[in-house]
């Protein structure tokens, strides 16, 4: 079995007394899409940040696997290397475009450090060399190209702000993508969406997943999302992983049934007990 | 049953014309509450040195009936028109699409303008009368043009606001007067006549190198404190001009700092100056008009520089930062890197713009780099609209050239009596236009932003959508 693409090992974040995320591990294999879920205030976008390096994770290891077999300890490297170095890149729970700028120029400078290598260090730009020029026309090209898979192309010299909710999330995946990431990852892409615009956005993920050589990490309440497109189920509560594995699996897990819904009152000792017959018979089954 | 109701509250509420005067009357009355212990008695020394007190009852009177009568005015005029009334003042048609016509040309134009300024300033007022205009409005309003261009890569495209640009200034003056006036004698005097344009680079990689020294510790600090820090380092190399008195002369500042020559030929009466190589009557108009044209070249380096910069990687990346840093380090962008280039890039072009200064002045102080020079130039910035070159340009004609030409509102005398001195209203008029703009215009004489590169069609972007950035 080939490794994972994205292993998180022991994973803990402390924010003063309160553990936000303790002792997580869970693997996120290549070409695959990986969900995370979890009641609110489980801890996944915590999880995403240390991923993406907004927070340097209390203890733990996250290591990203290169195409090439190199090792990546996502969680040494500075903030923005994450994504230029770690090929990891993500979008925001509460979009977070460039709203004053257009949507080609929001495309493009997603493609900064690529074009800052082409401009040579800006110094050739100034002149405006021919290679430069490639460069971005090739920037460009490369733009057009998400913004036609994304159907945003006609309003490609708009201001990123007035597009509508639905269309900023897709720009804000267009965007992501414009880095050429390994690992894509998504913070509640469907929230918000109408039904229509949610089975888009399915279609637009597994088209990412199988044609881009991107695997997904995907933080969803939209079970019709999650079910439909994961490969991969992982569930969070308190900052704890209680189930990990395929989508059908997780469905019927009693403890993520018990996490979503809740239980009564008289019925939390026959919960816990059948939870605990469960966890021994799962103990037994590992042995 | 609804009918006479109706009719019969028409007829208790007031009209209009009643509402308007009950309002100046309240109005009045606050002026005279206002007026009686602010105008109403002047004090005054007498013969004795004793203070006698003068009562002013007509003062008070006439700032009565002219609040009263202004805010009939306004009652009558402005506050209580119906809802469908022709707006007051609406701008014609014909003006409008003059205006359409004349916009794509207006920086060709405008440029046009500049450059012929000095000679047509020549042409109207001679050799003697066209220093001063040339002089004290076009050099001084450019290089305030210039410092507000550069100013306008830290705070108008970065979004990183900077109350310390003076800062910057002073290094590139300091930079030029020290080199020119102790270096360059000590070691190789044969290039005294070339100092100014071998300072000029050395005093803009100055200032850039104190950019980035200052910008390492500072630039984590996001918006206020940002701000504060800035103030406090452009306050810090005042201080120390003025302290360190074996390095920079202290208050007394450096004098006898070289003039620029023309490419090696100096101004000057000599045989071998300017007026005598070019066979013309020796006369100081036409190192002005050197200097005038001097800068103007600066400037129009500044800003083509600042045009292909946003064209970049790097300046998208600073309005990208302006926009949203959080997602600039998401996306991979250096956010502190890329802060450091627009600080050590703007302060450049300030410390161009200080060697030019000293270079023009021939004499410096600390006296000139106060904070007041930071807030004018940064008021430039935010009235001209921040990211706005042709912005920039106005508010600099406006505040700089508007000052200037209250120095020559000396008729009003003739009005006001002798005692009149209309340069004393300067900080009056600047505040006032101040608040005028923050009322009608909040984002800026130029608010628009232009996108970088378009598929189809350019459209500007509208203010409302463009953040102002965080520092």
């Amino acid at each position: 079995m080939t490794t994972p693409l994205l292993q998180v090992e022991h994973l803990t974040m402390r924010f003063g007394g309160l553990t936000a995320v303790g002792d997580l591990s869970f693997n996120a294999k290549a070409g695959e899409i990986t969900a995370l879920i979890g009641p609110n205030g489980a801890g996944k976008t915590t999880v995403f940040n240390c991923i993406t390096g907004f927070y340097k994770p209390t203890e733990g290891m996250i290591t990203l696997t290169q195409p090439d077999g190199k090792k990546l300890l996502l969680e040494r490297l500075p903030g923005h290397d994450i994504n230029w170095k770690g090929r990891v890149a993500r979008t925001f729970q509460n979009i977070r475009l460039f709203g004053g700028m257009t949507l080609l120029e929001n495309l493009l400078v997603a493609q900064h450090n690529v074009l800052m290598r082409a401009s040579g260090m800006t110094i050739f730009g100034i002149f405006g060399t021919r290679g430069y020029k490639r460069a971005e026309k090739e920037a460009i090209e490369y733009a057009e190209y998400w913004l036609e898979k994304t159907g945003l192309i006609d309003r490609a010299d708009d201001a990123a702000a007035d597009l509508p909710y639905g269309d900023q999330r897709r720009l804000e995946i267009a965007r992501a993508m414009c880095t050429k990431p390994l690992l894509l990852c998504l913070d509640e892409p469907a929230a918000g969406l109408n039904p229509r615009e949610s089975l888009l956005l399915n279609d637009l993920l597994l088209s990412i997943c199988r044609d881009h050589q991107t695997s997904i990490l995907l933080i969803e309440h939209d079970m019709s999302v999650v079910m439909q497109i994961s490969n991969h189920v992982v569930v969070l509560d308190y900052g704890r992983k209680i189930s990990d594995g395929s989508p059908d699996m997780v469905k019927n897990d009693p403890k993520v049934i018990a996490a979503y819904l809740g239980v009564e009152d008289d019925e939390v000792e026959k919960t816990e007990a059948e939870i605990a017959e469960i966890a021994a018979h799962a103990q037994g089954e590992a042995k | 049953m609804a009918q006479p109701t109706l009719s019969a509250k028409a007829a208790t509420e007031p009209t209009r014309v009643q509402r308007a005067f009950k309002d100046a009357f309240i109005a009045a009355l606050v002026m005279l509450g206002l007026s009686v212990p602010i105008l109403a008695l002047r004090t005054e020394q007498n013969m004795s040195n004793e203070v006698i007190l003068i009562p002013r009852p007509w003062l008070v009177v006439s700032c009565c009936l002219i609040v009263f009568v202004g805010r009939l005015l306004l009652g009558l005029f402005v506050f209580n028109r119906a809802p469908d009334a022709k707006p007051l003042f609406e701008t014609p048609t014909s003006l409008r699409t003059a205006w359409d016509k004349f916009a794509p040309y207006a920086a060709q134009v405008g440029l046009g303008a500049i450059i012929a300024y000095p000679l047509v300033a020549l042409y109207l007022g001679g050799p003697q009368g066209a220093i001063k205009w040339i002089d004290n409005f076009g050099i001084q309003i450019l290089i305030y043009i210039m410092l507000g261009w550069g100013l306008n890569i830290v705070v108008g495209l970065a979004g990183l606001l900077d109350l310390g640009y003076v800062a910057f200034y002073a290094v590139g003056a300091y930079s030029y007067a020290l080199i020119a006036t102790k270096v360059i004698p000590a070691t190789y005097p044969d290039l005294g006549v070339w100092a100014f344009w071998i300072c000029l680079p050395i005093s803009g990689i100055l200032a850039a190198m104190w950019g980035v020294i200052l910008g390492f510790p500072v630039l984590r600090l996001r918006g206020d404190y940002l701000a504060i820090v800035t103030l406090a380092f452009g306050e810090i190399i005042r201080l120390v001009l003025i302290n360190w008195v074996d390095f920079s002369g202290g208050y007394a500042g450096l004098s006898s700092i070289p003039r620029p020559s023309f490419f090696g030929i100096p101004f000057n009466a000599s045989e071998t100056g300017f007026a005598a190589k070019f066979g013309l009557e020796f006369s100081p108009i036409y190192r002005t008009v050197f200097l005038y044209y001097v800068i103007l070249v600066l400037s129009l380096i500044t800003a083509f520089v600042t045009l292909r910069l946003r064209r970049l990687p790097v300046g998208r990346a600073w309005e990208a930062l302006r926009e949203d840093e959080i997602a600039c380090r998401s996306l991979g962008i250096n956010t502190v890197s890329t802060k450091l280039t627009a600080f050590s890039i703007g302060a450049m072009f300030g410390g161009f713009a200080g060697a030019f200064f000293a270079a023009r002045q021939g004499f410096i102080s600390p006296e000139s780099f106060v904070f007041l020079e930071s807030a004018q130039i940064l008021a430039i910035v935010v009235l001209g609209g921040m990211g706005s070159l042709f912005g920039v340009v106005i508010a600099s004609i406006a505040l700089v050239g508007g000052i200037e030409i209250l120095r020559e509102l000396d008729f009003l005398k003739a009005i006001f009596g002798p005692s009149f001195d209309p340069t004393q209203y300067r900080m009056l008029i600047f505040g006032l236009a101040m608040v005028l703009m923050m009322l009608w215009k909040p984002r800026g004489l130029i608010s628009h932003r232009e996108p970088t590169v378009f598929l189809k069609e350019r459209k500007s972007i509208s203010s409302s959508l463009v953040q102002e950035g965080h520092g």
